[in-house]
């Protein structure tokens, strides 16, 4: 076996990473460069080792989704270390948090919280480098460069390879990284240069990447069946019956904890010598679940109570300003609108899975995660374990939009390891992974507005109709009080209320943005129509003049406390994006332009959508222009124009065909037949344009989704389809 | 009981259950990981592999009903002039995002090719409409699959 679990270990083959992993019962990254060291491999810090064959590994020290932060995070380290990637081998890190700080990948945050840090790492390897050179020569350092993985005596001539220097570099003090002269960017070779995904190679040749290949030997198979209620719990099963199933190992109950990110009211697990014998004979399960009823968490409901709750008081004031009640009454035109969105599941490709193997106290996890914050608790509570005991490793990620950060998966891996006494690969189906998530959370926003005479936006109201635990917003169903328009209207009222909701819902690719935009971008599109403006000009209105919003104070987690918005930087891009667009031609009937943005993760982006509607209601969508502000430089723009094609594929997949609905507690969706994703027959063609401005440079996961869905949705009233205020447009196509 | 089946151009045995999907038989069995499971139900095409030279689903496929059929994996697709040229493609578009789908995406463009070497737009959707990809790389599919046909001569 020849192929590399390259997440896991740097250059090793799988059999000795597997020997080595578990002969050392973990630790293995960390051993990678610890081991090293003990050699004479050149470590300048945790990113950079360099062997003395002069092979290059730098650690991407985030989790890899498809987000490409193995390509970009080592592009960082590689331009300052002056090696060239494609000579280099990245090794994702292990759960490692004392040693590689905020390991996430969630929040767009890694190239705004790791630009600096990782052209640091990269500067003081290079620094040492260089320094090893000039000493070995007994020249100057000055008159030495360091170039593609070697220094170069420029005087003389003379040069020798990163490799023949790493003995002499080890005997050096590191300089500090906050002071080590970094390049120009003027200078750059690779940053800003498109670079090819570095895994490329090993993806089209299908090389066991994943944490769905991961091999343990001796490793049993898992299929966990669980209540379709949420938090209902087995009672009793035919476990003697499915024990005598083919291949089957091992049946029992796992009681569960009550934590839905953890064991949740726990399952039933089939453990087996293969894992398509463990599920065919978990479907042979007959289990009597112990459940609360739950007739009311059912959509049908929800959509009751919110209508009804809609024309109401809010519960709750979320922000006031001005006199929001009066201004709506002197108004010139007042404008109501109701707008609604549903759930959404994630549908990673590769279904929730995670490698186990609990045993004399330690615990080692192989798993596709975001980041383990949420799992290694878990597993401490779970298995009595250390922190120390704990080893997570990070796998590739066929996916992750926000799932891949719980750890209800890992927990029940671990578990069930633990019971079986043995390594377990627990895989989930795709019907486990639709009906068993943390939602994207539906809602409703009941909006007011008065306009002035001129057409000026004067007062906005929302009453957002959402969910909750008791009085508290149920995970990422709630909104900030200063949202957009929020922040640039004299007389503002956001109030809200909230539904009792037992399902579990979490981040779905830029949580609450991915909603919230489509509700206020359709809504001031509708305003400006109002108004009889042009929704170009009325928006720019909205911005101008310029200026930094205030922030509200906000519950959010730090990494997604941005600055308030710099009007006069939307207000640039959605110029920009008007113009790319050709806005104000005309089109045919049935077919128009519509414009939408949003600030969200730090990101600015404005879109223009071109869409259809046949005669029978059916939206296609033609084309999507996209221009985006994340500061600069771009650090990959390959990667960069990936992730906002995606991001607006997935926002069109959404807005156009997926809704995860409940009936009776139980989720009515179960795979890609009713719940479906865009396929290429609809993918429209995108055109991506960074305007990169003097600000320093942030992520790109998420920010470009948002304002996608209220792009077409203007498009649709524009091509005279009507006013959309649902989503999703095209109701799911079953069968 | 035991199934002798073609994969890549050798005799395999795997000590299966006749109705064993030939996904599971491949990942778990044989240890050729590179076909991917997605949905079991033929809807994503991430799991798709050539039998007789044909993309099909292997999550819906019985390894009782291959018998003699060759069966093609992304692990040997690069055996064929094809094979070979799409990869090559695939990495020169740089398509990949999470790159979960995308072994599938390879098999299918594959076989269009071998069965028309300069598709249309059109026809480049209808053959990989079975084939989703998750992350939206499909711009970068279509680009990939005409290059892929260029190389072989085939392109428009």
């Amino acid at each position: 076996m020849s192929a590399t679990v390259r997440d896991a270990g740097a250059g090793l083959s799988r059999r000795t990473l597997l020997t080595v992993g578990a002969a050392a019962g973990g630790g293995l990254l960390l051993g990678v460069g610890r081991a090293a060291a003990a050699g004479t491999a050149f470590q300048p810090n945790a990113y950079v080792s360099i062997a003395p064959s002069g092979q290059v590994s730098l650690i991407a020290k985030v989790p890899e989704i498809g987000q490409g932060v193995r390509t970009s995070l080592a592009m960082l380290i590689a331009e300052e270390l002056e090696v060239d990637l494609a000579d280099v081998s990245v090794v994702t890190a292990g759960d490692d948090m004392a040693r590689y700080g905020l390991q996430l990948a969630g929040g767009s945050a890694t190239i705004r919280l790791n630009y600096q840090a990782m052209r640091q790492a990269g500067a003081v390897g290079r620094v040492m480098l260089v320094e090893a050179a000039a000493k070995t020569w007994g020249v100057a350092a000055s008159e030495c460069a360091a170039r593609g993985g070697k220094v170069t005596h420029t005087p003389s001539g003379r040069s020798l390879g990163y490799g023949a220097l790493t003995a002499a570099a080890a005997q050096l003090t590191a300089p500090d990284p906050n002071t080590v002269a970094l390049k120009d960017p003027a200078a750059f070779r690779v940053i800003g240069k498109p670079q090819p995904n570095v895994d490329n190679a090993a993806i089209v040749k299908g090389e066991p990447l994943f944490g769905i290949d991961f091999v343990l030997p001796g490793m049993l198979y898992a299929a966990y069946e669980k209540c379709g209620v949420f938090g209902g719990r087995p009672k009793s099963a035919n476990l003697d019956e499915v024990r005598a199933m083919p291949g089957v190992k091992h049946a029992f109950i796992v009681d569960g904890d009550g934590d839905i990110d953890s064991l949740g009211g726990g399952g039933v697990a089939v453990v087996a010598d293969s894992w398509w014998r463990a599920q065919k004979a978990r479907r042979a399960l007959k289990v009597t679940w112990d459940m609360d009823a739950a007739p009311d968490q059912d959509s049908a409901r929800w959509e009751a109570m919110a209508k009804d709750l809609g024309p109401k008081t809010p519960a709750h004031i979320l922000n006031a300003r001005g006199d929001a009640a009066g201004a709506l009454k002197s108004a010139a035109k007042v404008v109501e609108a109701s707008y609604a969105y549903p759930f959404l599941a994630h549908a990673t490709m590769e279904p929730q899975n995670c490698t186990a193997l609990v045993k004399d106290g330690k615990v080692e996890i192989w798993a596709p995660l975001q980041g383990a914050y949420r799992a290694r608790p878990q597993l401490k509570k779970i298995c009595g374990a250390a922190d120390k005991d704990i080893t997570i490793h990070y796998l590739r990620c066929g996916g992750g939009f926000g799932r891949r950060g719980a750890s209800d998966f890992v927990a029940e891996a671990a578990k069930i390891s633990q019971m079986a006494g043995a390594p377990v690969k627990l895989v989930w189906t795709r019907e486990d992974d639709i009906r068993h998530d943390f939602y994207r959370p539906g809602g409703w926003h009941n909006f007011k507005a008065g306009l002035d005479a001129n057409g000026r936006l004067t007062a906005f109201t929302d009453h957002f109709v959402t969910f909750g635990r008791g009085e508290k917003f149920a995970p990422w169903a709630d909104m900030e009080g200063d949202e957009h328009p929020g922040g640039v209207v004299d007389h503002l009222q956001y109030g809200y209320s909230l539904i009792p909701l037992n399902a579990p819902t979490g981040t779905w690719r830029a949580p609450r943005s991915n909603a919230l935009a489509f509700a206020m971008q359709s809504f001031t599109d509708e305003l400006a129509h109002a108004a009889g403006r042009d929704p170009l000009a009325f928006q720019l209105e909205l911005l101008t003049p310029s200026r930094k919003l205030p922030r509200m104070p906000s519950d959010l987690p730090a990494i997604y406390l941005a600055p308030g918005m710099d009007t006069g930087r939307m207000a640039a891009i959605v110029k920009l994006v008007a113009e790319r667009a050709g806005w104000g031609r005309k089109l045919e009937a049935g077919r128009g332009l519509g414009l939408a943005h949003w600030y969200s993760h730090f990101g600015y982006f404005a879109e223009v959508a071109d869409v259809s509607v046949g005669a029978d209601g059916v939206v296609k969508v033609n084309k999507v222009w996209v221009v985006g502000d994340v500061g600069g430089p771009i650090v990959n723009p390959a990667g960069a124009d990936q992730q906002v094609k995606g991001a607006v594929i997935d926002g069109l997949s959404a807005a156009l065909g997926q809704a995860i609905t409940l009936e009776q507690g139980r989720v009515a969706q179960g795979n890609f037949n009713d719940y479906p994703l865009l396929r290429i027959t609809d993918a429209p063609d995108i055109d991506v344009h960074f305007h990169v401005t003097d600000n320093p440079p942030t992520g790109l996961g998420e920010p470009a989704l948002p304002p996608v869905a209220a792009a077409v949705c203007n498009a649709i009233f524009a091509a005279g389809g009507g006013r959309r205020r649902t989503l999703p447009l095209n109701p799911a196509r079953t069968g | 009981m035991a199934y002798r089946l073609k994969v890549n151009g050798e005799r395999r045995t795997v000590d299966a259950e006749g109705d064993t999907p030939l996904l599971w038989a491949l990942r778990d069995e044989l240890d050729l990981k590179g076909s991917k499971f997605g949905c079991g139900m033929a809807q994503c095409g991430a799991c798709t592999v050539h039998l007789d030279g044909q993309a099909v689903r292997s999550c819906s496929i019985p390894i009782e009903a291959v018998k003699d059929a060759p069966i093609t994996t992304i692990e040997g697709v690069g055996a064929s002039a094809i094979g070979r040229t799409v990869q090559a493609a695939w990495i020169a578009a740089d398509v990949a995002q999470c790159g979960y789908c995308q072994a599938g995406q390879i098999m299918s463009a594959s076989a269009l090719l071998a069965s028309n070497p300069s598709p249309s737009d059109a026809e480049i959707d209808a053959a990989m409409a079975g084939n989703l990809c998750r992350c939206g790389a499909y711009l970068r599919i279509r680009a990939a699959i005409k290059l892929a046909a260029s190389k072989l001569g085939g392109a428009k």
